[in-house]
């Protein structure tokens, strides 16, 4: 155990600090939920973060990556949240189809997907839940029929993240029309702009359009567009990767900034804060840092050799929840005030509203605690 | 940057479990409690012969020289075993007090297996082990003094834990003044920093152990015709209680690394690491109470055991509201910037 920055590492750290402070755009750009100039704005900034080959450290470099390890992952997010640099729109992209793409993707799919991905030509919406599929995502029905070289996709999805302004998704879909449950499921890319495609916006519980249903009616794809052998996707899905989406779907640098802020704030208030007050302000703070030394615990043993499996479930119960309780201190310090939706209150009031979500998407936190009762405690299924 | 146990680390606190496995298994504990007793000599003869009151201290005063990390495993699994004897306390927090004291010779008598030692703080201030002590170490505002027990009074009190053998101490003739002023005063924080760390890894172990048990409880106990442990409600709170344990894991281990008394970045670490396994060790005591029924109220299970032990560690060496303004004055002074999750200010120990 050495739990101190090699001097590599600090250099490391050093050059991205250095790049962050220049190039972060100075004001927050647009929601990218909100237009589709925000969407843009966001599609720039990947654009901008690809040029300085930033967008994925951990990507090889054939694929726009620097094929770093994972503590500088960890030190290159830090670094990123600390400068106030945007949120990243292709995250379905990047952080949960990227690292599936690597692994189960053929030559020719990665040369055709990956790099458009990393300099942000294409932005991914992700397409697993339909109206009667959400935590038991095994009842999908919508289907893939194959058609010679092509499948024919039918079927409605919804609550797809960044489906409004996205240019691509990707989903489970039933290639075996006499298949049940997780049986007979492939993983097909689709471009969202093709004939029979229709994209319905949500609004959310902010008021913007984080995600869409999408309607597929007989929307042709080439076969090449399936990840993986045919019958094979909810093994893909569920089992791939699944240490880099414990890892990545929220990195701990995300709320390492927040409880700064929010550490920040209460300072700014100074002695009249109440001691209940502080105390929710110190404890959010301090489980802010207790996820960021789990990584970084789970990060060393992945470099040497181990895996993780059902981790990836006990730390997305941990961040989903603190974030909330985060988030809401926050509000608290604010007083009367915190219902105010305009300035620094906003951004909380925002940061609250979405991470209410946390305990609900990647798989709701009631099923993240049956994976971990049953897969790490040895609990019988129900 | 490496945040993962030494090989050897991993072998020294396997073998240490094992050892408990055999010599500190519940039939033992209810045994000594039966004989009215909370120390047993054969045990810690043996804890003795392994070094382990000397696990902290360096080569060249007869330790083994581990450093924190590669103790915390084995204090989680004397926790994790309810073990009575001192062994924790007096080789994280004793020991290395008296040799920073320059009281040598007492030491090596302790490693030796001739004497033990107990040890009196103001945020301890009940002799844990004290009637078999040769001497007490008295921990005061800025003083630090060695009391032999011949000449000592002791005045028995009685802890909820059955295994905690309390008394208060009033040193007598022949007591030596081992420090005092600042050199005390530093030495005080240290101890309160060893105290609280020693106080941390033990609730993991505690935490975990009480898991253990409502888990192998809930995969045999049926109600309804299954096994309640298939129950969704049972499930949640036992998965809660896990991540409890397994993010105050990490805590605990950053802090072990630290040199404690380095700064207020480590005063908040340690901190932090005692009231993460506080609050994991008593969710994980008060789940298994709860998916045992009715026999988690009784005397017969080992959970209130667990329970007690949790409650007697959680409010020595720090309560909650002291640890969280600790941690307060460190982080809303420093703000801590990106590169900030591990303290410079401590050598890693």
């Amino acid at each position: 155990m050495r739990l101190s920055y090699s001097p590599e590492q600090r250099a490391f750290r050093a050059e991205v600090r250095a790049w962050m402070a220049a190039h972060v755009p100075a004001a927050p750009l647009p929601s990218f939920d909100a237009s589709r100039a925000g969407f843009e704005a966001h599609r720039a900034w990947e654009r901008t973060l690809s040029e300085g080959r930033w967008g994925m450290v951990t990507w090889p470099e054939a694929y726009g990556g620097r094929g770093l390890d994972l503590i500088r992952w960890l030190i290159f997010e830090e670094e990123y949240w600390a400068a106030g640099a945007p949120s990243r729109v292709n995250q379905n992209g990047i952080f949960l189809l990227g690292p599936t793409l690597m692994e189960h993707g053929s030559a020719a799919q990665k040369a055709r997907f990956l790099p458009a991905m990393a300099r942000g030509e294409e932005i991914w919406a992700q397409a697993w839940s339909e109206p009667q599929a959400g935590s038991d995502l095994a009842a999908v029905r919508a289907r893939a029929v194959r058609d010679g070289e092509d499948y024919r996709l039918s079927g409605h999805k919804i609550w797809s993240s960044r489906a409004v302004f996205a240019d691509w998704a990707f989903g489970l879909f039933r290639s075996d029309a006499t298949s049940e449950r997780h049986h007979g499921l492939s993983l097909v890319l689709f471009p969202l702009d093709l004939p029979g495609v229709t994209r319905r916006p949500i609004r959310q519980i902010d008021g913007e359009t984080g995600f869409a249903e999408i309607v597929l009616e007989d929307v042709r794809v080439p076969a090449f567009n399936r990840l993986g052998a045919e019958g094979e996707g909810w093994r893909i899905c569920m089992a791939t990767a699944g240490f880099e989406r414990g890892l990545m779907l929220r990195s701990p640098a995300r709320f390492q900034a927040a409880a700064r802020r929010l550490l920040a704030l209460c300072a700014r208030q100074g002695a009249g804060v109440a001691a209940a007050t502080r105390d929710a302000v110190v404890e959010a703070a301090m489980d802010a840092e207790a996820y960021a030394l789990a990584i970084y615990a789970a990060a060393s043993r992945l470099q040497a050799g181990g895996r993780i499996g059902a981790e990836a479930s006990l730390t997305k119960i941990f961040w989903s929840e603190m974030d909330i309780r985060l988030r809401r201190a926050a509000l608290d310090l604010l007083g009367p005030l915190a219902e105010l939706d305009e300035g620094e209150g906003a951004d909380w009031l925002d940061g609250w509203l979405f991470a209410l979500a946390g305990p609900v998407y990647a798989g709701t936190n009631e099923i993240q605690r049956n994976i971990v009762a049953e897969r790490m405690l040895g609990l019988p299924k129900g | 940057m490496d945040f993962t146990l030494s090989e050897e680390a991993r072998a020294m606190a396997t073998a240490v479990a094992d050892l408990l496995a055999d010599h500190c298994p519940s039939k033992a504990l209810r045994a000594l409690l039966a004989r009215g007793e909370s120390f047993d000599a054969g045990r810690w003869a043996r804890l003795v012969a392994m070094g382990l009151p000397g696990a902290l201290l360096p080569e060249a005063v007869g330790g083994l020289g581990l450093a924190g990390t590669a103790f915390a495993p084995i204090a989680e699994a004397c926790g994790a075993a309810l073990l009575p004897e001192p062994l924790v306390e007096t080789a994280w927090v004793t020991l290395p007090l008296l040799v920073e004291a320059g009281a040598g010779e007492f030491v090596a008598r302790v490693l030796a297996g001739e004497a033990t030692v107990a040890i009196v703080h103001p945020l301890a201030p009940l002799a844990l082990a004290a009637r078999q002590a040769a001497a007490i170490v008295l921990v005061e505002e800025d003083r630090i003094l060695l009391a032999p027990a011949a000449t000592a009074r002791l005045t028995p009190r009685r802890s909820i834990d059955p295994f905690r053998d309390l008394a208060l101490v009033a040193a007598g003739a022949g007591t030596a003044t081992l420090a005092a002023g600042a050199a005390a005063r530093a030495m005080a924080g240290r101890a309160a920093a060893r105290g609280a760390l020693a106080a941390a890894a033990q609730m993991l172990g505690l935490g975990r152990r009480a898991l253990d048990l409502a888990v192998a409880f809930a995969r045999t106990r049926e109600q309804f015709g299954r096994p309640i442990g298939s129950y969704q409600a049972v499930k949640h709170h036992l998965a809660s209680a896990a991540v409890a344990i397994e993010l105050a894991r990490p805590v605990v281990h950053a802090a072990a690394a630290l040199a404690p008394g380095a700064g207020p970045a480590t005063a908040a670490r340690i901190a932090h690491a005692k009231l993460a396994a506080g609050r994991a060790a008593e969710g994980a005591a008060r789940a298994a109470i709860q998916v045992h029924g009715a026999m988690g109220h009784s005397w017969e299970v080992d959970v209130h055991l667990i329970l007690k032990r949790t409650l007697a560690l959680a409010t020595t060496w720090g309560t909650a509201a002291d640890l969280r303004a600790t941690a307060a004055a460190h982080l809303l002074a420093a703000l801590p910037g990106p590169a900030a999750l591990f303290p410079e200010e401590s050598a890693d120990g």
